[in-house]
Formats: structure tokens, C-alpha cells, sequence
């Protein structure tokens, strides 16, 4: 993909691009367990085919997560086109993924889209970087992130767990750098696989955004799939046509068993499949193209509601629905059966006195004063199967925690003055009263 | 290791654990919550009104056996009657063996068995005939989807003989979790749109339909048959082996193994599919034929025996109907309903 980037910013184009991309890399060596030479060699070598690409780049280590701000889980509105001159996009990379990073036959130097859109792009040297990617992680976060990962059960989990702070770490990286797109490679056979997956791992009602062109959950950064027409033979064979250098990682299910993980089990599911029935991914394809990105009974017409804490969708727990209300309940009620995890050091809200002033006060005091069970409450159906296998919540980066605490002390306090609210509508102001 | 104390009664000795939650329950505890968990579906979903009389669409397996079993432990507090009907597809072999289970249950149970045949309502059209006319042709013979409609339909003209206002069926969380991967992987828009409920509320003059069992997983309904000791015929059909849906079933099957929770989460999944509308299904009309609820011209069980009565079974599969006699989607005006729905114009 960064190949035919770079391609349709060069001269000879003749529809030329009009965009100031980025390069972004992010190295989950530690994840994955690889050994640091391993993870320094691997750095090198795609340093060394970022610099012949010749865009901006960032390398940045999953070890950062531990570093990001509770800012990166909400959802910003989007800025209005034009603020910084430009319309930039960043472009990620995918060391899940063991192509394309595209050569030209011509061998041209890109000339990138230079006095089309200004603006010096913040380059890897900058000294006020603080991602400078000479900086490696230190040993603390590298343990702190290899003992997260240990501590998840099933390999399903942990892969969705990292695609979770993968998703974030590059958001911070696009927000911070003021890159407004995001491009990831994902090609038609692996959409199709994630769309079966993602339809196994219980998230059918975000497939849209999960498998669409673009995905504007996060609001200010617009995640965009420009590759998924294209099946993998076809990159397969445009990179080897074309001489494209490629790094190949080891990525976390690297020579596991096929049972090991759902992802695992679609992936070869599908492939067999595509030999028998030669038109399987092309037809989850065209199926996923007919997807909306509405809930399914047209319910939208309320405010939207509250967002799901790791994967930023529109939550789609619904205890009113009849259908699967016993199975909703059933991994709430395991997860409240869990080992009592430790009591909170500064309750969200201490059930002691200050009834007016305090957050929680009256006759309600906040129930949710387990900390795993507040922030399960807060996630969708998905993410919420997705916990059950990781027995604490501990590990986790920071930023997720402190989202989680601020979230439910928010909706505790607006529990709280709800009937002193003003409401705009009529009718809500009358039963405020009550 | 001494076993677990069932943890419901903690009186009883544990006999089993549950597949979903992993929870220990003797046997009168775990057919009690099931049968609880059967009340509340169909009470929250308002599915069987008190008053209805309904038929239970049964083929002699475990599943139309435990529901027929569970509804009728159910009938006085939900005030409903219930009636059977089973449907003969002329399939050797297999089907009779089923219905002789089918009477043995009618019989212990003492409820009204009607059994409506494939060749007294499809014009001498059996299974084994439908299979013997599409084989050959190279391509597989498909004949689960003639089998599918054709039972519907029968379903519904057997329910209408015994008088009846609902039919249920006896799918089970694992058919609908099969079901959603199965359309999937066929890219069968229409069909994801319509399914992932919990029934069909009965459009255009169709019997309501529903599925009680909907949330309870296969394993637990075999369960459930075990501790109650219902006598069931389990063998599977003949022409089970060639159906797509065995390619789902085994994706079903190593899921279930990675994930135990899986069947549900594709349940979960199913329900919220948001569909464009240009996918959905058009509103339904009636056939111009037999008058049955229809989306086009002529509904599918019309439509798949004219192919077969023309000696083109493949007509109606799949996106070429143009060789039928259609006029195209119904408009406003209603088309005239034709006379009674066995009469199927035979070449």
C-alpha cells in the first residue's frame, strides 16, 4: 500500500494524490515475546526500506500504551477540513501482516506532492518529538506489557486485546502529529476473515465499522481501508512482480495450533473453504458491503448513547431485549463471581457522609464499587466476552483505568442532579419534577 | 473426589454440570431451570398468547421431542393447547423410522398426530423423486433447499387442518448460530435480514411462527431429553452429508471448542445485523398461485415445483427464475388468489 501511495504522488501520475502522508510503525516484539535482538534486527530493517520510501516516519513501541493519556478513549468531533492547510493522512503499518511496502518498476525517487499543500510534517529527528524512535522502551514497560500479556487466558483474547491498543496507540500517534486519516492495509481475504470473526466473537453489530472503507467511531481521526478490493493473491503477486521489500515479524499467533484462537480456526476455515467454493471471500465481501452503520431497529433517533470503553462503539447491551437477555446476564453474573479483587484504595464513591456533596450520596449509593464489575459495565458485548479471560484487571495501561473510574463517577454524579437538570424537551422537565 | 453438591438444592447429589455456565445441578434441578428458561422466553417475548392452540411441527429427533415435552409441562400455566403435526417428505429409509417415534410420543403424550405427506400436497412430488430429478446435472443436488420450503409449507397447510394459530419448531441456539455462518458464507442478504429474530409475527394471512428453544444450546436439549428419558430417533437424514450447512456445522463445532460461549455470541450477533435496505427482502404479497404469503409473484414452494414439473429443477435455486411465469414483484393492486393450494398445474 505505501507503494501505491507513493505511486500516486509522483509526477507521472495522472490522477495525482492529494494528501502529505506519514509512515507509521509499531513494533510489538515484546507481545509477541520476541527477544530483543530479534526485535532489534527487525527495527532495522525497516528502517532501512522506511528510509528508500522517503515519507515521515514513526516507529513507536507497543510499550508506549503505558504512556498514553485517558484522552485517546473519547471520541473528539471531527475538526472541520482545512484547519491545517492540508489534508494529511498518516499511513499505517502492519508488521500483523508480512507485505507490502511497494516498489516501482521505475525506480523514480518520489517526488512527494511538494507546494501542494505546505506544512513542514514533523520529521523522526525532531528534537521535540517525544516519540522519537531512538528512544527504546525501558525495561519496566517491557515487562509490565510481556506480563499483560501473560496474564490473558486464551489466545483469542490477547489478540483482540492487542488489536485494541494497537487501534490506540495509533490514534495518539495520528492525533498528536495532526494527521486526520489513518490507512491500514487490510486486503479483501483478510476483511472477509475478520468480518467472520468478528461475527463469532459477538460484535455483529459493529461489523460496518470494523470491516467498512471508513470508520469514523473515533471522530477526529477517520480510519480508512483503501486496499480492501484487492485479495491477497493479487498483492501477493504485485509484490513480486514488482520487487516490493517486505519485513516478515513474527506476530502473536505465529506457528500456533489451528485451534489455538478463533482468528486462527476462521482463517484456515476460510482458505479451505476458497479452495472448494472459489467465489467465498468474494461473496463475504460483497455481503459486508451491504452492511449499515445503523443499529438495527432504526433506534437512533435518541441522543447516542454511551460508548464502549476499549473499542469505542456504541454499546449494544440491551437488558430490555428478550432474545439473549439470559446471555447477557450470564458473563455479568460470572464476572461478578470472580475472586473478590481488592477493595479500591479511593472509592469512586465513599458510601461514608457528605450525602449532599458527595458524588453518591442518599439512598442509592453507587453500586459499582468493584472495580472490574465497573468497568465490565462499560464495554460491549464483545469486549465484555473478551475480559472474562483475563482474571485481573491490574495489568492493564493505565489510561484505560482512569478512563473507566472517571466514566462511571461521571454517570454517578449525573444520576445524582438528574432532577435538577433543565431538560430542552417539555414532557422531560415535567417528570424531572417528580 | 467426592462429587458436587447440586448448586440449586444442595440437597441432591450433582449430576451433571452445565455447559454455559459451568454451574453443577442434579437432574430435577437442571430440567426445572430449563423448563424455567423456556417460560421466559416465550413469555417476554410474548410468543404464545394464553388461549392459542398450536402446533408443534414434530419430526420424531430430540429436538422437536423436548419441545413438544417442554410445552406440554408448560401448557396449563401458559393456557395453551397443543396439537402435532408431522410431515412425511418421502424420504426411504429415514422418515419412517422418524414418524413411527413420532406416534410412539403422540401416543405416551396423548396429543391429537396428523402427518401431512410431500406426495399428497406437491402433486406426487417426494424427496426421494426431488432427488433423483436434480442428480446428475454435476452440480450438487440441493436438496435441502427444496426440502426446507416444501416443509414450511407443509407445516403450515397441516397446521391449518388441525386448526391451529401458532406453529413452533424446535431450533435450537446451535441451528441459529449454523444459520447466521451458513448465510453468511453464501452472502445471502435477504435471508440475514429477515432471520436473527425470534420468529415471524405472521404477515399476510401466515401462521405466527416461533422457536422456543431458541437460546438453549444443543448439548443442554440433549441433556434435558437424558434426565427426562424421552424416547427420540436420532439418526441423521440421508441427504445431511452433501448440504452446505455441514460446512457450517463443523465451523460451528471447533468455534464451540476454542470458545464455549460462541454459539451464544453468534446469536448476539445475528440479532443485530443492520442490513441496507436495498438487501432486505421486498414486503410481502401473496402467490398468485396458492395465495401463500409471498415476496415476488409466485412464492418459492410454487415457484420450485413448476421447475420441477418442467423438468428444470434448478429453476427457482438461485438468481434465474426468469424462465418462470412471473409478471415481476406484486404492485399495488392484490393479485387474485387462486382456488385451493394443492391444485399445482402439472405440464
Amino acid at each position: 500500500m505505501v507503494w501505491q501511495v507513493l505511486e500516486g504522488l509522483s509526477r507521472e501520475s495522472a490522477k495525482r494524490l492529494r494528501f502529505v502522508p506519514g509512515i507509521v510503525c509499531i513494533d510489538e516484539g515484546a507481545a509477541c515475546g520476541l527477544s530483543p535482538e530479534a526485535r532489534a534486527k527487525a527495527l532495522a530493517e525497516m528502517k532501512l526500506i522506511l528510509q528508500t520510501v522517503g515519507f515521515p516516519w514513526h516507529v513507536v513501541a507497543l510499550e508506549e500504551v503505558f504512556d498514553l493519556p485517558p484522552s485517546v478513549l473519547r471520541c473528539f468531533a471531527q475538526e472541520p477540513v482545512g484547519t491545517e492547510g492540508a489534508y494529511k493522512a498518516a499511513v499505517d503499518s502492519f508488521l500483523q501482516q508480512q507485505h507490502v511496502l511497494g516498489a516501482e518498476g521505475a525506480g523514480d525517487s518520489p517526488s512527494l506532492a511538494q507546494g501542494e499543500e505546505q506544512l513542514s510534517w514533523p520529521c523522526t529527528q525532531d528534537p521535540q518529538n517525544p516519540q522519537s524512535p531512538d528512544r527504546p522502551p525501558t525495561a519496566a514497560q517491557t515487562e509490565a506489557l510481556s506480563r499483560l500479556f501473560d496474564s490473558v487466558k486464551t489466545l483469542t483474547a490477547k489478540e483482540e486485546l492487542l488489536q485494541a491498543l494497537r487501534t490506540h496507540l495509533i490514534l495518539h500517534v495520528a492525533r498528536t502529529h495532526g494527521y486526520s486519516k489513518v490507512m491500514t492495509g487490510d486486503s479483501c481475504t483478510r476483511l472477509a476473515i475478520k468480518l467472520m470473526t468478528s461475527l463469532a466473537l459477538g460484535r455483529g453489530a459493529f461489523l460496518a465499522w470494523d470491516t467498512g472503507f471508513s470508520d469514523e467511531r473515533h471522530g477526529d481521526v477517520v480510519v480508512v481501508r483503501p486496499m480492501r478490493e484487492h485479495t491477497l493473491k493479487e498483492v501477493a503477486f504485485y509484490n513480486h512482480l514488482f520487487a516490493v521489500p517486505s519485513v516478515f515479524t513474527p506476530a502473536l499467533d505465529t506457528k500456533a495450533p489451528e485451534k489455538a484462537s478463533i482468528h486462527r480456526l476462521m482463517e484456515a476455515f476460510m482458505l479451505r473453504l476458497q479452495d472448494q467454493f472459489p467465489s467465498t471471500v468474494s461473496t463475504v465481501y460483497r455481503t459486508s458491503e451491504k452492511l449499515v452503520k445503523a443499529p438495527r431497529d432504526g433506534c437512533a433517533a435518541g441522543p447516542p448513547g454511551p460508548r464502549c470503553l476499549l473499542c469505542m462503539c456504541a454499546l449494544d447491551i440491551d437488558t430490555a431485549d428478550s432474545a439473549t437477555a439470559f446471555g447477557a446476564q450470564t458473563p455479568l453474573h460470572l464476572s461478578q463471581t470472580q475472586p473478590p479483587t481488592p477493595p479500591p484504595t479511593a472509592p469512586c464513591c465513599s458510601a461514608g457522609m457528605g450525602r449532599v456533596q458527595g458524588c453518591c450520596g442518599g439512598a442509592r449509593p453507587c453500586e459499582r464499587e468493584d472495580p472490574r464489575a465497573r468497568v465490565i459495565e462499560q464495554l460491549c458485548y464483545g469486549c465484555r466476552v473478551n475480559m472474562k479471560d483475563l482474571p485481573s484487571l491490574d495489568p492493564l495501561p493505565p489510561y484505560i483505568l482512569a478512563e473507566a473510574r472517571l466514566r462511571s463517577q461521571r454517570a454517578c454524579i449525573e444520576q445524582q442532579i438528574q432532577e435538577y437538570l433543565v431538560e430542552d424537551s417539555d414532557d422531560e422537565a415535567q417528570t424531572g419534577e417528580s | 473426589m467426592p462429587a458436587p453438591q447440586c448448586a440449586t438444592c444442595h440437597k441432591a447429589r450433582a449430576a451433571l454440570r452445565r455447559p454455559r455456565s459451568g454451574r453443577a445441578l442434579c437432574g430435577a434441578c437442571f430440567c426445572a431451570a430449563f423448563e424455567a428458561e423456556v417460560l421466559h422466553t416465550v413469555v417476554a417475548g410474548r410468543l404464545l398468547p394464553p388461549g392459542a392452540v398450536v402446533a408443534v411441527g414434530a419430526s420424531g429427533g430430540k429436538d422437536s421431542t423436548v419441545l413438544a415435552h417442554v410445552l406440554q409441562v408448560l401448557a396449563p400455566r401458559l393456557g395453551i393447547s397443543l396439537r402435532l403435526v408431522a410431515v412425511d417428505e418421502g424420504i426411504g429409509g429415514y422418515r419412517d423410522a422418524a414418524l413411527a417415534a413420532v406416534r410412539r410420543q403422540a401416543a405416551r403424550w396423548e396429543l391429537p398426530l396428523t402427518v401431512v405427506a410431500y406426495a399428497d400436497l406437491f402433486g406426487g412430488w417426494t424427496m426421494d423423486a426431488v432427488a433423483r430429478s436434480t442428480a446428475g446435472s454435476g452440480r450438487s443436488r440441493a436438496c435441502c433447499t427444496f426440502c426446507g420450503v416444501l416443509r414450511r409449507r407443509a407445516l403450515e397447510e397441516g397446521a391449518r387442518l388441525v386448526g391451529a394459530t401458532h406453529i413452533v419448531t424446535g431450533h435450537n441456539a446451535d441451528d441459529m448460530a449454523e444459520t447466521v455462518l451458513m448465510n453468511f458464507l453464501r452472502g445471502d442478504a435477504a435471508r440475514l435480514a429477515r432471520g436473527g429474530g425470534l420468529g415471524s409475527p405472521g404477515e399476510g394471512g401466515a401462521l405466527p411462527r416461533c422457536r422456543p428453544l431458541q437460546l438453549a444450546s444443543q448439548k443442554e436439549v440433549v441433556l434435558y431429553a437424558h434426565f427426562r428419558r424421552l424416547d427420540y430417533f436420532s439418526e441423521e437424514c440421508v441427504y445431511a452429508p452433501e448440504a452446505f450447512r455441514g460446512h457450517a456445522r463443523h465451523l460451528l463445532k471447533l468455534l464451540e471448542a476454542a470458545r464455549p460461549s460462541a454459539v451464544l455470541d453468534l446469536v448476539h450477533s445475528a440479532e443485530r445485523l443492520a442490513l441496507a435496505p436495498a438487501a432486505r427482502p421486498p414486503a410481502p404479497g401473496a402467490c398468485s398461485r396458492c395465495g401463500a404469503l409471498a415476496s415476488r409473484a409466485l412464492c418459492q414452494a410454487c415457484a420450485l415445483l413448476d421447475g420441477l414439473n418442467r423438468g428444470r429443477p434448478r429453476l427457482a435455486i438461485g438468481k434465474g427464475r426468469r424462465g418462470l411465469d412471473e409478471a415481476g414483484p406484486p404492485r399495488d393492486g392484490e393479485p387474485e388468489r387462486a382456488p385451493a393450494p394443492d391444485a399445482v398445474p402439472a405440464f
